[in-house]
This record gives C-alpha cells, sequence and structure tokens, in this order.
C-alpha cells in the first residue's frame, strides 16, 4: 500500500487543486503511469504513479484544493509489493511514506530524568536541615537527577528521605512530564497529593509500561471525528426511545420476502418501510426537515433522507433524494444501490449531500436502542433498533408474540421541544402499525 | 549543454500545432530532443483551459462556427482564451529538470520575457498581483495570457501575446474568466511589427532561461537555435 501525495511544485507552493483524476478506483496503473492532474496557479501538472498496482481508495476529491504532502489516494494490489517491510522485530508499522504530520510515536523507554525535571530546580543550596538527616546516596541522587528534595515525601524512619522515595520521585516526575508536555508548572504539586485535576484538560496519561501501536488516523477517520464532536458541540442533543409493534410488518414482509427477492434481484428489509414511515411524518411535522441558520429556521420542501451505511474503519451517509416521492419497493432499491456504491467507493460527492434527514439502522447489528449523533446541519436522526419477537400483553390483557422494535429519534432541543418529537415519533408508529398497503 | 531550438512555424491550425507538440514532449521525455520554443500564428480559435468554466464562452459553439472560429477544450492550465491573426502564440517545451523544478518559478518567468519583450518597445507592460489576474497587463488591460501544462517536468502550451490582434473576437469570451478589457501592441499604439517583437521576444527568452543566444539565420526571422549551460 502506497500512499499518493498532492507534491510540491514549487518552493513557494503549499497547496495544489486536484482537478482530475485520470484512474478509477480499482484501475490499474503503472509506476510513472499519469495519475491525476493538479493545478497551481494557471499551470496544469499530471501526476504520475508512484509505484505500479491498483488505484485502492481516492481520499481527495476532483476539485478539492488541499495543502501539499496531503495523501489524496492510495496504490495497493497485488501488482504492488509492499515497499519496505517492517523487520519482523518491531512492534510499530514501518511508515510507508513521509506523512504531513505523524504524531510523535511515544518513546517506549521512561524519559532519562535529567530530561524531565520537575522544576528548573535551585538545588545546591538547600536548607537541608528542614529535611532531616539526609544519606550521601540520596544526597548524590538529588544533585544528579536535579531535584528539589523539599518536594521528595520521606518514607523512612521519622520521614527521612530514601533512595526508594528520590526513584518514585523521579519515576512521578517522568509520568508527569509524559502526561503534560507543557513546560512543568514553577510550584509541582507535591506527590503525596492525589493529583488535582489541571485547570486545562491535559491529554490523559499513557499507561507508562504498555506497548503502544502508532497509527495515523485515516482522512476518513479524522472528517469522521471532526463532524461527530462538531454536532455535538453543536447541537443540544435529546433523544426519545418509542416502542413500536412491527408485527403486521413483518407479516407482510414474510408474505412477499421470496416474490419480492426474485423480483428484484435483493431482499426487502424493515428499513424501507421506516424510512417511508419517517418520509410521510417529516411531511406532517416539516421542522423536523429543517436546518437552523443563525437566528432563523430553513425548512426543506424536499424531504432527502440520509441512510448511514458502515464501511471498514468508518460511515458515510448517501442520500435517498425525495424519499417521500417513492414506494416501499423504490426505496429498498435505493438503499441497496447507496450501501453497495458506498461499500466499493464509488458513490458521487453529490450523492452523500443535501440530506435534509438521516436514518441510522443500527438494529441490523443487534442493537435494542442507541442515542444516534446528528448529522449536522441537520436538526433530527431516526435510529431503528432490531426488530424482536417479544412476548407482549396485547389487547384484553391477553399475552401475545408480537414483532416488536424501538425507534430512537434524536433531535435538537435548540429547535425541536420534547412533546412535539414525542408527537413526530408517535406519527411514525402509527403508520407502521396500521400498515395497511400491500407491497 | 542545454539547447533550445526556436521553431517558428508561420500560420498553422491549433490541432495541427498541437500534434506537433505533443511529438516533441515525447521526444523530450525520452531525451531525444532538445527543449523547443515554437512560434506560432492560428487561425481563429476559442480554447479552453482545464479551470475554464462553460459561461467563460459566451458564444454557442454553432455561433462560433458561424463566425469562423474553431473551438477546443485543452490540458492546459487557465480558462478560456482566444488566439488568432495578429497574436503571437509562443510555446515553450522545456525539461524543467534541466532549469528550475518549479511550476511558479517557471510561470513568472514566462510573464518576465514578455514584459522585458515589451520594454523594448516602450510598452510599460506588468504582472497583476490580484489572484486570478496572472498573464501580463498594461494598465488594467490584458496583453497576454499565459496557460501551462506539464508532464515529467516538461512544459507544453505556452502564451500568446497579442500584437495586432483583431480585439473584437474576444468578446466570444470571458477571457480566463475576467470581464476585463484586453490590449494589443498596435492598439496602444506602437507600430512594431510580429516579426520584431518575437525577436524582442527570443532575446528575453534566451536571458531569463539562461540560453546563449545563438540564433541561426533561416527563412524565419526568429527560428534558431539557443545555447544554455548544462
Amino acid at each position: 500500500m502506497a500512499d499518493v501525495v498532492m507534491p510540491q511544485m514549487g518552493e513557494s507552493i503549499v497547496e495544489g487543486t486536484l482537478t482530475r483524476w485520470l484512474k478509477k478506483v480499482g484501475d490499474k496503473v503503472e509506476r510513472d503511469e499519469p495519475l491525476f492532474e493538479i493545478s497551481t496557479d494557471k499551470v496544469d501538472t499530471e501526476i504520475p504513479s508512484p509505484e505500479a498496482g491498483v488505484l485502492s481508495e481516492i481520499l481527495v476529491q476532483e476539485g478539492a484544493t488541499v495543502g501539499i504532502n496531503t495523501v489524496v489516494g492510495r496504490i495497493g494490489g497485488a501488482a504492488s509489493p509492499p515497499p519496505s517491510p517492517a523487520p519482523a522485530a518491531a512492534p510499530e508499522p514501518v511508515q510507508a511514506a513521509p506523512e504531513p504530520a505523524p504524531a510523535p510515536p511515544p518513546p517506549p523507554p521512561p524519559p532519562p530524568p535529567q530530561a524531565a525535571p520537575p522544576a528548573p530546580a535551585p538545588v545546591a543550596a538547600q536548607d537541608d536541615e528542614a529535611l532531616g538527616p539526609l544519606s550521601p546516596l540520596v544526597r548524590k541522587m538529588a544533585r544528579e537527577y536535579n531535584i528539589d528534595l523539599a518536594q521528595v515525601k520521606g518514607t523512612g524512619a521519622g520521614g527521612r528521605i530514601t533512595k526508594q522515595d528520590v526513584e518514585a520521585f523521579i519515576a512521578g516526575a517522568a509520568a508527569r512530564t509524559y502526561a503534560t508536555p507543557a513546560p512543568a508548572s514553577t510550584t509541582p504539586a507535591p506527590i503525596s497529593a492525589p493529583s488535582a485535576p489541571a485547570s486545562e484538560p491535559a491529554p490523559l496519561p499513557l499507561a507508562e509500561s504498555a506497548k503502544t501501536r502508532v497509527e495515523p488516523m485515516t482522512n476518513m477517520r479524522l472528517k469522521i471525528a471532526e463532524h461527530m464532536v462538531n454536532s455535538k458541540r453543536t447541537s443540544a442533543h435529546v433523544t426519545t426511545v418509542h416502542r413500536v409493534d412491527m408485527t403486521k410488518i413483518a407479516k407482510l414482509r414474510d408474505r412477499s420476502k421470496k416474490e419480492f427477492q426474485e423480483r428484484n434481484g435483493f431482499s426487502l428489509t424493515f428499513l424501507p418501510f421506516v424510512t417511508l414511515a419517517a418520509a410521510q411524518a417529516l411531511r406532517a411535522f416539516p421542522i423536523f426537515n429543517a436546518s437552523i441558520d443563525g437566528k432563523n429556521i430553513v425548512y426543506f420542501r424536499d424531504i432527502n433522507v440520509g441512510i448511514a451505511v458502515a464501511l471498514d474503519g468508518g460511515l458515510i451517509v448517501p442520500v435517498i433524494r425525495n424519499a417521500d416521492e417513492k414506494n416501499v419497493a423504490g426505496l429498498q432499491r435505493s438503499i441497496v444501490d447507496l450501501a453497495t456504491r458506498a461499500r466499493s467507493r464509488q458513490l458521487k460527492p453529490d450523492e452523500v449531500a443535501g440530506g435534509t434527514f438521516s436514518i441510522t439502522n443500527f438494529g441490523s447489528f443487534g442493537s435494542i436502542f442507541a442515542t444516534p449523533v446528528i448529522n449536522q446541519p441537520q436538526v433530527a436522526i431516526l435510529g431503528v433498533g432490531a426488530v424482536e419477537k417479544v412476548a407482549a400483553v396485547v389487547e384484553g390483557d391477553a399475552i401475545a408474540i408480537r414483532s416488536q422494535a424501538h425507534l430512537a429519534l434524536t433531535f435538537d432541543h435548540r429547535l425541536i421541544d420534547g412533546a412535539l418529537a414525542d408527537q413526530f415519533c408517535q406519527k411514525v408508529k402509527s403508520i407502521l402499525e396500521g400498515w395497511s398497503a400491500e407491497i | 549543454m542545454r539547447k533550445c531550438e526556436v521553431v517558428d512555424l508561420g500560420r498553422l491550425g491549433w490541432a495541427e500545432t498541437f500534434q506537433i507538440q505533443q511529438r516533441i514532449v515525447e521526444d523530450r521525455k525520452r531525451g531525444e530532443s532538445v527543449d523547443h520554443l515554437l512560434f506560432v500564428e492560428h487561425p481563429h480559435v476559442v480554447t479552453m483551459g482545464r479551470n475554464a468554466k462553460d459561461h467563460q464562452v459566451l458564444a454557442s459553439p454553432e455561433i462560433l462556427a458561424r463566425a469562423g472560429i474553431a473551438f477546443y477544450e485543452t490540458d492546459r492550465g487557465g480558462g478560456a482564451t482566444y488566439h488568432g491573426p495578429g497574436q503571437i502564440v509562443g510555446y515553450p517545451i522545456l525539461d524543467l529538470r534541466e532549469w528550475k523544478r518549479d511550476v511558479r518559478v517557471l510561470f513568472r518567468a514566462i510573464e518576465q520575457v514578455l514584459i522585458d519583450a515589451l520594454s523594448a518597445f516602450g510598452i510599460d507592460a506588468r504582472r497583476n498581483p490580484d489572484p486570478g489576474h496572472e498573464g501580463v497587463w498594461v494598465g488594467n488591460a490584458k496583453i497576454a495570457a499565459i496557460g501551462i501544462h506539464i508532464s515529467r517536468w516538461i512544459t507544453s502550451h505556452g502564451f500568446a501575446l497579442n500584437v495586432d490582434t483583431d480585439l473584437s473576437y474576444f468578446q466570444y469570451i470571458v477571457p480566463c474568466g475576467l470581464a476585463k478589457p484586453v490590449c494589443s501592441v498596435r492598439s496602444l499604439g506602437c507600430a512594431a511589427t510580429a516579426s520584431e517583437v518575437k525577436q524582442a521576444i527570443v532575446a528575453s527568452f534566451a536571458k531569463t532561461f539562461d540560453y546563449r543566444m545563438d540564433v541561426q539565420a533561416t527563412d524565419r526571422a526568429a527560428a534558431g537555435v539557443l545555447q544554455g549551460a548544462p
């Protein structure tokens, strides 16, 4: 696997625009064969492939401007031998190509104490009287490691500082320094005090002895991370969960499953029913099909429902446009088509844009219910839990076996209040429970 | 020894010239040819660069055809432009590995070649520092456009300098996406001929790209061979 990067086309050039990919994902490419074109100023340049193989991933789409050394794609496949196999003993994978800014791997051995003094210490003229009697060894260690012995808690007889105390202090200082790479504060906390939470949230200390492996996040991972945190920061997330009796739909599905499969070449799931019900509910409650723009509410006329699709190492939310105009079969076809092409990375950019509401089907992985994160700039997302057969109390206080699912709606409380959210869910529920149409 | 052959193709169609360029580029990649500076005068033609948007061409292909203007999409950088009689088109085909591997320095160098050449005729041409305003300007009017393609550090396409161009043909396009006026050597009141301007360009080209002038006399005034240190 080789990274393909945005090349530097001149000393003063810090970025380039990827104007055109000359190969598609899955295409074979020879070493030095033109792979993509970039544009800098008014110069258009063909960039050759760094090695032979198969274009396995396109990370930067046409038209995007990115900094030099940004990974724009990856070449992999049988045709390319690994660039430099890591020596068997090394636990970390060897970095194949120069990444823009790989995180420095944490040094496996503890940092040398000299490099991490708790404070640039005034040590020499120490008033030893206050510390009680000190052994020559402790004095020597304090000198060598540049330690302020007043900071060291003694555990020996009468509070004397022992060799072990100094060693423990050194280890602690190293760990503290490791945890907070910022310069140590002028007054380090006494080692005995339980470490008070710092005013700035410092990165959590990595377990010193734990073996680590450092791997840069993929572009998709970085994007998802940014998107999720941004959403949590933007919206006031609230999730409400409603139980839905899916028995009618389950029976209908059982009846038409075989014929549907034969007619269409793909199977019928519960998801298109939920999508259709949600689309109808969105018509009835347009505030769920909206965005916040400053102090305004933007209502969307079209109902474009994004369907979250899990990928290896990430997820993507392709969009079914005008979902309310489709029937169950049409929705199922769109879902299958988008999910298939999402997994083979064949989606076009406009197929993942323009969503006005999202649905995530964690039930397919067995989850009963979850609290999904809103897909910004939307204001609500519907999570579909697993459809399960349960013993339920039905009319007339009888107990019956019913197919049941939980629908979890996460909504942005800035715009939508709980009562309305529950009305929306009840609408979806009543459509699903009262389903009468055939497929 | 770096060498640059200067060839004046005279009046030649855009597509034919493109084929000649391509052949020299391929030869140059294999090291079977030296650097080249081609001069040509195209019949009326509108070309679109890689960054060109459709709206930069104001006339439909049918209207262009009726006006006798050919139309091509190209692989050079930049937007839409017009070439026609009275315009000096120059195509430097250079191996940048033997000069400087820097597209921005190359671009600035080509601008400088034209600025220096025009100054020989008392024309105060300049760069425009605004983004998107690449090329050479006199006042707020554009006198020369530049659009380059690079493949394995071999350059192709190049510049177009208006000498005695009928500027009304620019009405069919928005040159490089800018709604700015165009001008020519003649419209600025200078009587220099295309042949004189080409000789000035060869001189400043040799200076800017570090070639020693060694112009061999041929049937065309500017053609010859430039030589430079390796």
